[in-house]
């Protein structure tokens, strides 16, 4: 009985395991002496989606990734990965990494390479011709498997590093800046091969300052500035509402002041552009300009690009 | 195959494609064909009456120019395991290397021991091969064989593995050119310690002489030489020496008796500590 009572609670701790999210932080924070690298990062990621970590040079996005592989440890605050905790050894057989700085063994060749990954990993031996004959031809790197690493370009080192993160169908993959070496061409493949990681469920964790290539694959982002998330949501709650630009002449700052009611106002002279305004609002901000006395020349909503979210996050966060 | 063991034939391999081994290979070689025509002169030599020496100071004239031969080896091997080791974790943390395997489910203890593991495998192959070489090519030159060939080998492959290990441990924290630099000083400083420690038998001064005992304790390099010199003189050097008394003690390139059994157990327990010291510091080092 106590048997099945230890299995059935084993069941459920596997179940609770399963549906856990792909990466949880609870005020997750590091300090290097007196310089504060992540300040209290709480996030959940779910399973089978790409989570976009953005910010910008020296914000805390790698030093994110490192603490929760264990490269690195909190200052306090805890994580968790697939439902274990950070550093658990057994989790990281579900997890693939390209880091950063990508460097491989430049003596060995490509599929040497990953055959090294695939034992570490560890991969059942029977399954490493086919894992790396499948990596090679995603990574597009078929032809240059016996070849030496040390022959290779950067773009292909971080093409191989891609390779090997993608060994073994991992549930969780960590990209730190992934399109760092890689041309256009390069670039539009790592989307689709991040796509297809979510079509088969895996989870992505994409560290990117390169705002429009997180724009096409994330469900879901989170902006750091100075170790801190100043936003976190789906890509629709961040990018939530329309800009509208107005050119109108005859207002008074005291007219434009007034007009602030319709949401923040970047004023540029004749140009003035109302931040997250409902559009149904459009024709009040119109009348609401004429009865000051303005005269309208040009009305244009646009919709709101992440690059400018992200600059006025971070212009927010200045002030 | 356990990680350990993945990381040990990953740095044989490595040694071996970056062509290390077959460099060793190629001057080790060149320097046991100059020494097997030199130590054949040794039988062509004769004395005042125009004989050749009897066997007994050919063999004596051979071990002391073996010793002189074996201490340039022991020194390769501690300079090569000094600049091999330094950058062994150190460099691999700098170039970001070990940032995609640490993330893989390996322990860093089985890093540390796994390079240490594979450079020790190394320097056993090398010290095995060029001491047997070596002792082959004084043979076939002099008919001398040190008396105690499978010690002196011993002897000079711990050597190697002092300076691997804490190079290594050095590496954890330090980096590479730093780390390969100072296991290198701390060699020669062992080494001169250990002189210091001679002079000061002969001169029977108990403080010089405790300079030569602490540098054995703290970095066993010397005293493991000392028991390869034991291991290539013949006996009736050691005989003539101990007949001189605390002078015989004196002579850098000679021992009159083998490591104390206390100070081979120190240098296992020795070993022992600088492994754990590496894989704490290294556990404990943030990448």
């Amino acid at each position: 009985m106590a048997e099945v009572a230890e299995q059935t609670k084993g069941a459920a701790s596997q179940g609770a395991a399963h549906i856990a999210p792909a990466v949880k932080t609870v005020e997750l924070t590091k300090r290097f002496g007196h310089t504060v690298a992540l300040a209290g990062l709480s996030m959940e990621v779910p399973r089978g989606e790409v989570f976009g970590f953005l910010g910008p040079n020296g914000a805390g996005k790698t030093t994110a990734v490192k603490l929760l592989l264990g490269l690195l440890k909190p200052s306090s605050g805890e994580g968790w990965l697939l439902g274990k905790p950070v550093g658990d050894l057994g989790t990281r057989r579900h997890i693939g990494y390209l880091p950063e700085l990508f460097r491989y063994q430049t003596w060995l060749s490509a599929a040497e390479v990953l055959a090294l990954h695939c034992e570490l990993a560890p991969l059942p031996r029977s399954s490493w011709k086919d894992e790396i004959r499948t990596v090679l031809d995603t990574v597009g790197l078929t032809d240059r498997a016996n070849d030496r690493v040390g022959t290779f370009s950067k773009g292909m080192q971080q093409r191989l590093g891609l390779g090997a993160a993608l060994l073994g169908e991992p549930e969780l993959v960590f990209l730190d800046e992934p399109t760092s070496a890689l041309d256009p061409v390069g670039r539009h493949d790592v989307r689709e091969i991040i796509r297809g990681l979510t079509s088969r469920g895996t989870a992505v964790f994409l560290n990117s300052h390169l705002l429009s290539e997180v724009e096409q694959v994330c469900d879901r982002v989170a902006v750091v500035d100075h170790g801190r998330v100043i936003a976190a949501g789906t890509m629709d709650e961040l990018l939530g509402g329309t800009a509208v630009r107005v050119r109108a002449t005859g207002l008074s700052q005291a007219d434009k002041n007034k007009l602030s009611d319709f949401g923040r106002i970047d004023d540029e002279g004749d140009q003035l552009t109302f931040n997250k305004l409902n559009p149904d609002r459009v024709p009040d901000l119109v009348t609401a300009i004429v009865a000051a006395g303005g005269r309208v020349y040009e009305v244009a909503p646009r919709h709101q690009t992440l690059e400018d979210r992200f600059l006025q996050l971070l212009e927010d966060e200045q002030k | 195959m356990p990680p350990i063991l993945v990381i040990a034939r990953l740095t044989v391999q490595e040694s071996s494609r970056r062509r290390l081994l077959l460099a060793l290979l190629i001057l080790t070689l060149l320097v046991v064909g100059f020494s097997a025509w030199g130590f054949n002169k040794i039988t062509t030599v004769t004395n005042s009456s125009g004989n050749t020496l009897p066997a007994d100071q050919v063999a004596v004239v051979t071990s002391q120019l073996l010793i002189v031969i074996v201490f340039m080896f022991s020194g390769v091997l501690a300079l090569s395991a000094a600049v091999v080791s330094g950058p062994l974790i150190s460099g691999e943390v700098e170039s970001g290397l070990l940032l995609s395997m640490l993330a893989r489910p390996v322990r860093r203890s089985e890093i540390v021991i796994g390079k240490w593991l594979g450079l020790a495998i190394l320097v056993g192959i090398y010290a095995a091969g060029a001491g047997f070489l070596e002792m082959a090519a004084v043979d076939w030159a002099t008919g001398y064989v040190p008396p105690h060939p499978a010690d002196l080998i011993a002897y000079v492959a711990a050597e190697g593995l002092v300076l691997l290990s804490l190079g290594m441990l050095l590496s954890t924290r330090l980096p590479g050119i730093t780390a390969g630099v100072i296991a290198l000083v701390a060699w020669l400083i062992a080494w001169i310690a250990g002189v210091v420690g001679d002079i000061g038998t002969g001169l029977q001064n108990q403080a010089l002489e405790n300079v030569g005992i602490v540098s054995h304790l703290l970095l066993p390099s010397d005293g493991l030489w000392r028991g390869a010199i034991f291991a290539m003189e013949p006996d009736v050097l050691i005989a003539s020496m101990r007949a001189l008394g605390t002078f015989g003690r004196a002579n850098p390139f000679a021992a009159i008796d083998p490591p104390p059994i206390q100070f081979l157990g120190w240098v296992v327990v020795w070993f022992a500590l600088m492994l754990a010291l590496s894989v704490w510091s290294f556990r404990t080092r943030e990448i």
